[in-house]
């Protein structure tokens, strides 16, 4: 069971007091959008042996939604942060390339 | 025969007898005794019989890694199978009768198995179930079911209580033995917390079984003595009898504490599981000891020669007068020595080594005038319910039988493997050690944790270091590490004890005994005890190619048991290895899961049972339901009233009588649990016009507007009537068990999408008690309420308004899900269930019954109103519902919209809702489905619709039900089959859904 810390209330808590919700930064096509463009939205998921970017919700706390970047393999946590954003902020990546030097920064989807 | 000394033992106390029955039997042990050690003081040295062939077992092992003997313990709601009795402390009235056997332990027919052992090799299950196919239901099935499980499951309610407990460390110390000890000690001086757990009611392990001194001390006054310095330390806490049983991610263990097991008598929870959040675990958890693999070795009698040395140093217990010791390292020669000393006959060592010269150990047993062979094995050992005697050969050979030794008892050493469970159960690898053939951890791989380094250290044996003063050693650095890495101050001039060392000659690894066992030996050399799986199996499972340790492990059952491999992995897969002609180390390990040693399920649940299983949600009128009758139907954590049954009424007649009596006189409905969210802000109204699939920023105040609610797949989630309470203020009614998931909804979508939208959402569901009032008789309900004007011109349809009504201030909506005259006033909690109670009183002349959920159905039903759950599965889209006209088409998006645009969703072929009628009048069966021309690829008639609701109208005394069908709404006054479960096939005739009072008339008076 995971630890995970919530940036918005502060708390760092079990994972049971919160819910993961798959990736982080997609971005959104609605209508006038092309059939490629909308089946990435709604099902293309990414699924990295490695670095993720995870969109989480303090579901028994303060309510709030957040993005996770984190180790699917070792399940190693580089940090939390607002999920008021397209891109992961750039302390966050540094704090991935941190530890894997060879990670480097792809374009949001 | 087993036996009990006159010299008692270092963990029984003789001056209290405790009295003990085992199948009936009356026995007798000494408190301390542990079940086993009872049972063999008794001379009752069979058990159990295994779980494939019935073979007689006896104890082999001395703690949790005790393959043979499980026992039932206890009656009716405290009766528990498969509990070993080497980890069960005896207490006086404690009740055990041996498991798998018919008609008794003594004489057991399913022996007969161990005869046609040639027919039930490794995998039998899956080739018997090859053919004939006719034998699958009436021969295989009720073998294996019968042959199935040790241990018979619980019948009554168990009778204990359980609980679960949060703890917080900065060092949890798995393991109390003088590695444990010494860590605790170690990590306790720098002043951090630390949780110390021992699986046994002892500490000290086995190391004072060994014997030995440190700092020149004995060992047990060195235990003593560390225990009495680790109770002055206010910030390290110790617990007996709890056993760390599994490790997860980020430094979560789960310990299991047994409160009551040794003491039923006892108040309070039985089990307690420790859910411990730890800054870093240090695994203490010692080594197992390895059996031998030799024909016959499942004997009773046969034992581990450490289990051996434990009974007899620990509880004054000899296993035989005559014990042949056979191995192939140093260590188990203490357990000849200690029998010598204890005046025992130790006829031979078998020692499969050869030895250029006496170690110290060897020269001891020597010089006590034990014989002991080198290079020597045990060929087979004689005797069926008890060993009777061994025959010798040499280990090199093929087990050509050189003398024949008479003994009732065998101990067998095949050398110690660390316990690594714990290291590994969140991904700490293992390396293999062949010096000492075991697998020990890789301290370069330890299992990490949120920040990426390692979290698990292993002491002491559970290190791969045996001698003492290694072990000593290793604890006390392995703490010291773990400190000053966390960040703790450590004091630099304490050093770890020193133990007395002894010089060890190195083992031999011995996989097999004699080394060129012919087949027939192999046939009778047991790896794993409880699941019988023998050499011969793990060989015939490489040759038919399973060469995956995880696939034979699963094609042979080893390591599958209650025990899960403990003793038997290891020889397992060297056995593999073997017949593989591969390296240990490539062959590897199959996966190590917890937890440890088998938890009890009543520990997992802790308190959450019964009534404290789930929260139940109650509406402000609920104690009134429940006084009146209400037939309860849960909905999410809600419970709501079903129907409300008069003295012997049955439940449809109850149904009947209400739907009737909302149509002609008066119903109350509590609509409490009906989901209300307030969405509030200069953007809500954009907010609401992307949420539902009509237009909300339009309606005015004082109105309200039926909407749907999709999600991105364009599917149909909820539905209910949307209010303008104000300019910037909407109120959104869900369905009940919509409420939190369409809060959560809305919230997902300000908070992650639309970010920068102003629009704050609230759930004020359960700020309100809601009732519908319905009937022809409304309007005047609420007249002699008084205090607002309620007529149709004032309060027309769908419009709301605030004022007050029986003095209770309220919020009145004309809106009506039955098609009746309708309102539901919304007041304050506090006020539902007086306002309840006077609509109750001032309708008594008016007819007024209250109605329960099946009626709301029934009526909903009669008009064609859909429900979100059954004409709506999250397959359905609102277009199959006929429901265009609430979706907008002026809206440029809404969510949703891009998704009921793609091909499938637009497909004609889309099955379209229609009543369906039953030509005869009867009720169709809910969930049917309607069957076409032709059959499909697995011959199966094809399907062209099916029912989403149906029920029997009371108003117009027949079957009505709403269904998806294909092409339905262009097939009206069509005749469909539905072949129900019941073998009777359905005729049903499509018309509209709508088959009460089609104008609206009823509702808008």
């Amino acid at each position: 069971m995971l630890t995970i810390h919530c940036p918005n209330c502060g708390v760092t808590a079990e994972e049971t007091e919160f819910h993961a919700h798959g990736e982080a930064h997609l971005k959104r096509f609605g209508p006038g959008s092309s059939e490629d463009e909308f089946e990435g939205y709604l099902f293309m998921r990414k699924n990295p042996k490695g670095v993720h970017f995870e969109r989480w919700r303090h579901q028994y706390g303060c309510g709030k939604w957040f993005h996770v970047a984190r180790c699917t393999m070792t399940l190693e946590v580089f940090g939390s942060y607002s999920a008021q954003t397209v891109e992961p902020p750039q302390e966050i990546i540094d704090a991935i390339q941190d530890r894997r030097p060879d990670f480097a920064a792809g374009p949001a989807r | 025969m087993s036996t009990r000394l006159a010299t008692g033992g270092r963990l029984l106390n003789t001056a209290k007898p405790v009295n003990f029955t085992f199948n009936g039997k009356q026995l007798r042990g000494y408190e301390g005794d542990t079940l086993a050690s009872a049972l063999l003081a008794n001379d009752q040295m069979l058990m159990g019989r295994s779980f494939k062939y019935h073979r007689p077992r006896g104890v082999v092992a001395a703690g949790p890694e005790e393959p043979n003997a499980l026992v039932n313990l206890g009656r009716e709601g405290r009766f528990e199978p498969n509990q070993r009795v080497t980890t069960t402390e005896l207490f006086d009235g404690l009740e055990a009768s041996s498991q798998n056997h018919w008609p008794s332990l003594e004489f057991d027919v399913g022996a007969i198995n161990t005869h046609l052992s040639k027919f039930l090799p490794a995998g039998f299950y899956y080739k018997m179930f090859m053919y004939p196919r006719s034998f699958w239901k009436h021969v295989y099935e009720p073998f294996i079911r019968h042959s199935a499980g040790l241990g018979k499951a619980p019948k009554a309610r168990d009778e204990d209580t359980y609980e679960h407990f949060h703890a917080y460390c900065d060092v949890l110390i798995v393991g109390g033995g003088v590695a444990g000890l010494e860590a605790a000690r170690t990590a306790g001086r720098s002043g951090a917390r630390v949780l110390l757990l021992e699986q046994t009611n002892h500490f000290g392990g086995r190391a004072p079984v060994d014997g030995g001194t440190v700092d020149g001390k004995p060992v047990d006054k060195f235990v003593e003595e560390i225990l009495e310095e680790l109770s002055q330390m206010e910030n390290v806490q110790l617990r007996p009898r709890t056993m760390g049983a599994g490790v997860y991610d980020h430094g979560y263990v789960l310990g299991y504490e047994q409160l009551t097991d040794h003491a039923p008598a006892k108040a309070g929870p039985r089990h307690r599981l420790w859910r411990i959040r730890a800054g870093h675990v240090i695994t203490a958890t010692g080594a197992i000891e390895r059996p031998l693999s030799f024909a016959g070795n499942d004997i009773p009698g046969v034992m581990l020669a450490g289990a051996m040395r434990d009974y007899l140093v620990n509880f004054g217990v000899s296993v035989g007068d005559r014990t042949v010791l056979v191995t192939n390292n140093d260590n188990a020669y203490l357990t000849a020595i200690a029998l010598k000393h204890a005046g025992l006959d130790v006829p031979a060592i078998l020692d499969a080594r050869v030895l250029p010269q006496d170690s110290e150990l060897v020269a001891q047993a020597r010089a006590l005038g034990i014989r002991i062979l080198m290079g020597h094995a045990i060929s087979s050992v004689k005797g069926g319910k008890r060993v009777t005697g061994v025959a010798i050969c040499s280990q090199a050979g093929e087990g050509a039988v050189l003398e024949e030794i008479a003994c009732d008892a065998v101990a067998m050493s095949g050398g110690w493997s660390p316990v690594v469970h714990l290291w590994s159960h969140c991904g700490g690898k293992l390396r293999w050690d062949s010096k000492r053939a075991c697998f020990s951890p890789d301290v370069d791989n330890p299992p990490k944790g949120a920040d990426g380094v390692g979290f698990v250290t292993t002491a002491g044996a559970a290190s791969g270091m045996f001698p003492l003063d290694d072990v000593l050693h290793d604890a006390h650095a392995a703490a010291d590490g773990v400190m000053t890495t966390l960040g703790f101050k450590m004091p630099r001039d304490i050093s770890a004890p020193s133990a007395t060392r002894r010089e060890e000659a190195p083992l031999a690894p011995v996989w097999m005994m004699p080394n060129g066992a012919s087949a027939k030996l192999r046939e009778k050399t047991w790896l794993d005890y409880q699941n019988d799986v023998k050499v011969s199996d793990v060989r015939l499972a490489a040759q038919e190619g399973f060469v995956s340790v995880e696939h034979a492990k699963r094609y042979t059952t080893l390591g599958m048991a209650t025990d899960q491999g403990k003793l038997s992995n290891i020889n397992g897969l060297a056995t593999l290895a073997g017949a593989l002609d591969a390296e240990i180390p490539t062959v590897g390990t199959t996966t190590f899961r917890p937890p440890y040693h088998p938890i009890s399920i009543g520990a997992i649940g802790g308190g959450a049972r019964g009534a404290t299983f789930q929260p139940l949600r109650r509406t402000p009128m609920h104690g009134w339901h429940d006084a009146n009758g209400a037939e309860w139907e849960p909905v999410g954590q809600w419970r709501r009233p079903y129907a409300f049954k008069r003295g012997s009424e049955s439940t449809h007649d109850a149904v009947m009588r209400e739907v009737k009596n909302v149509r002609e006189n008066l119903g109350l409905l509590d609509a409490s649990t009906l989901g209300k969210i307030i969405v509030k802000g200069p953007d809500a109204g954009r907010f609401l016009d992307m949420l539902y699939t009509n237009m909300m920023s339009t309606l005015k105040p004082g109105k309200c507007r039926y909407g749907l609610m999709c999600n991105e797949n364009g599917f149909l989630i909820d539905d209910g009537v949307v209010a303008r309470v104000d300019e910037d203020t909407w109120l959104c009614h869900t369905t009940t068990g919509g409420a939190e998931s369409i809060h959560a909804h809305m919230e997902e979508w300000l908070q992650t999408e639309w970010w920068d939208w102003q629009v704050y959402v609230a759930n004020v569901t359960e700020q309100y008690a809601q009732i519908a009032v319905v009937g022809p008789n409304a309007r005047q309900a609420l007249e002699r309420l008084g205090g607002m004007d309620v007529s149709k011109e004032t309060l027309g349809f769908m419009d709301w308004a605030d004022g007050t009504l029986g003095g209770y201030p309220c919020r009145v909506y004309r809106i009506s899900f039955s098609g009746e005259l309708s309102y539901e006033i919304a007041v304050d909690a506090s006020h539902g269930q007086a306002l309840w109670d006077a609509l109750m009183a001032l309708g008594a002349d008016l007819g007024v019954m209250p109605y329960g959920t099946e009626a709301l159905h029934i009526l909903r039903a009669e008009k064609g109103f859909i429900m979100i759950g059954d004409e709506t599965d999250g397959t359905v889209i609102p277009q199959d519902l006929g429901l265009n006209w609430a979706i907008s088409k002026k809206k440029e998006d809404y969510l949703g919209k891009r998704a009921q645009a793609r091909s499938h969703m637009t497909d004609p072929e889309r099955w379209q809702l229609v009543g369906l009628e039953t030509t005869d009048g009867s009720t169709l069966p809910d969930g049917a489905y309607a069957v076409g021309e032709g059959t499909n690829d697995n011959g199966q008639r094809n399907t062209i619709g099916r029912v989403t609701s149906s029920y029997h109208s009371p108003n117009l005394n027949k079957g009505i039900a709403m269904g998806l069908v294909l092409h339905g709404p262009d097939r009206m006054g069509e005749v469909i089959s539905f072949p129900g479960v019941d073998g009777k096939v359905y005729e049903a005739r499509i018309v509209d859904p709508v088959f009460y009072d089609k104008d609206g008339e009823k509702q808008n008076v």
